[in-house]
């Protein structure tokens, strides 16, 4: 300790031992989640590939670490959740999300958190969080139906939230969004949205170096959730300028 | 039958000279004067039920709880002071929330308050159900041993389902635990136990049991003294996905397939006291 006085308040200050008690850079890492409404429900795209961040910062980039973790959980009855950042984080989410369902179904007394409420909640968590100047290193997707009523919404790790038809996360919000607003629209069937995310989540891979192609796709209605096996996309590369990259550069690497 | 323990009934700090502490006897009364809690262990679960007496027409029905679910796959069913086992089921609760994750949020910080210190038990799996009744027993039995505490004046019925299957245990104010196949405590107790007696619970199943129970209840309510009562009733079984459910007696809930349950369950009992009226 370099300074004798512990008064708690000393704690919140940035201090370099106080920095070893709040998330400096996140570690374990998922990309963008793309959530859209339809019209039974709400559909969820994220694809499974975890990047372990390089050892100091700046050197050698990242390694495609884990490549089976389910970035989409259910929550409750009525939402899921999909989440991109860091991974310990969103498992410590969980965690927060999994007491708050349990002390609401003790509480038994015929209504169960919906959507909604468990946005507002995350996002409670989130902005407080970030308060501390800890936040958790995630932004999330929340999205689900209640009495009919659908919600989709979004909160990220310094405490920015709303809801909307369509979200998106990281690089998702940049490339998949202005797809989503220009196709888009109300009563979707089920096949056009999964055939609108999956166009969202090519753009992706082609376009965000973390993106890997392999992905889900979760739904959840009225009936309840269901997330898909992980399956890839196809893709195009046989494009003209890719034939004989080195003409014109012979002798030269 | 009840002896009058002059000058050593004061505190329950306090043995007689022949070995009884009174004050916990007097705690037992309490729960004998309340509404009949029983209980059965079925082939595949456990079916809890309550005799709730309307102290008044003008409570709401389905208010008054005397069921509680104390984890995902565990539920107490209470008899006696109802504010003192309100306090019990809040320290269960507290206790299989810690068992299984110790989280530091604002509930969790709430759960401090109720368990005066912090297990930082984090096993990962639902506290299994003997775990959870020596817990809640040595708890009670905590408040028999010091003079500045009284003794809980409610006994509790704990059905559970974990990986042994499901049991049920009983906690009594002394702190006395016992795991059992059928018990009942309260007001018509006795009656009960012989009608849980003469069931062959190893071959019944919940669907059966509730019918049973319900039966029961019906049964061992004396229309004589006391006029009204609610059936509150929940199971725990394989049908119920091994969750603690209450197939509710308010009209506005409706949690799936469980309240034809209860209905089925009440008209059967009803049937059952006709016969029995008819004889």
């Amino acid at each position: 300790m370099n300074v004798a006085d512990s008064a708690p308040a000393m704690n919140n200050l940035i201090g370099s031992d106080a920095d070893s008690q709040r998330t400096l850079y996140p570690y374990v890492t998922g990309t963008s989640v793309v959530g859209i409404k339809y019209k039974d429900g709400i559909l969820l795209a994220a694809d499974m590939g975890d990047y372990l961040a390089c050892h100091d910062s700046g050197s050698y980039g990242s390694t495609l670490r884990y490549k089976t973790v389910e970035r989409m959980k259910s929550v409750g009855k009525h939402s899921i959740i999909g989440a991109s950042g860091e991974i310990s984080d969103f498992q410590e989410i969980m965690r927060y999300l999994d007491e708050l369902i349990l002390y609401d179904n003790m509480w038994d007394d015929g209504n169960s958190f919906g959507p909604k409420e468990v946005h507002n909640y995350l996002t409670r968590v989130m902005y407080n969080r970030r308060n501390k100047f800890n936040p958790l290193w995630n932004s999330l997707v929340l999205g689900g139906v209640k009495n009919g009523q659908k919600y989709l919404g979004t909160v990220n790790m310094i405490g920015v939230h709303y809801e909307d038809n369509h979200v998106a996360t990281g690089f998702g919000n940049h490339l998949s969004r202005p797809i989503l607003r220009d196709e888009w629209h109300e009563n979707l069937t089920f096949e056009e949205g999964v055939k609108l995310l999956e166009k969202c989540m090519r753009v992706l891979l082609y376009r965000d170096r973390s993106a890997v192609n392999k992905l889900q796709i979760a739904k959840i209605t009225e009936e309840g959730v269901t997330i898909s096996q992980p399956y890839s996309l196809k893709t195009f590369w046989n494009f003209a300028a890719f034939q004989n990259p080195t003409v014109g550069a012979e002798g030269s690497w | 039958m009840s002896s009058i323990g002059t000058g050593y009934d004061l505190s329950v700090t306090t043995f007689s000279p022949d070995g009884r502490v009174f004050q916990i006897e007097y705690a037992a009364k309490a729960v004998d004067n309340s509404g009949t809690v029983v209980a059965i262990k079925c082939k595949d679960g456990v079916v809890m039920g309550v005799e709730k007496l309307i102290a008044s027409k003008m409570m709401l029905p389905g208010s008054n709880r005397r069921i509680h679910s104390v984890h995902r796959h565990s539920g107490m069913g209470v008899a006696g002071l109802a504010a003192d086992g309100r306090q019990i089921v809040a320290r269960a609760k507290s206790e299989a929330t810690n068992y299984e994750k110790f989280v530091f949020s604002l509930v969790g910080f709430l759960c401090l308050y109720f368990t005066s210190s912090v297990k930082l038990g984090v096993y990962g799996e639902p506290i299994p159900v003997k775990e959870l009744a020596e817990r809640v027993a040595s708890y009670v039995h905590l408040c028999t041993l010091y003079w500045w505490l009284r003794p809980f004046g409610c006994g509790v019925i704990l059905g559970g389902y974990d990986r042994d299957g499901p049991q049920l245990y009983m906690v009594e104010p002394s702190g006395i635990s016992y795991r059992y196949f059928g018990a009942a405590i309260g007001k018509g107790r006795q009656a009960a136990k012989t009608e849980i007696e003469k069931l062959k619970l190893s071959e019944m199943t919940c669907r059966q049991g509730v019918i049973e129970v319900a039966k029961i209840i019906y049964g061992v309510h004396d229309e004589a003294k006391d006029k009204a009562f609610e059936l509150e009733m929940s199971w725990v079984c394989d049908e119920s996905n091994r969750q603690h459910q209450k197939p509710l007696n308010v009209p506005t809930i409706r949690v799936p397939g469980s309240d034809d349950v209860l209905e089925e369950a009440k008209t059967a009992a009803k049937a059952a006291l006709e016969e029995m009226d008819a004889d």
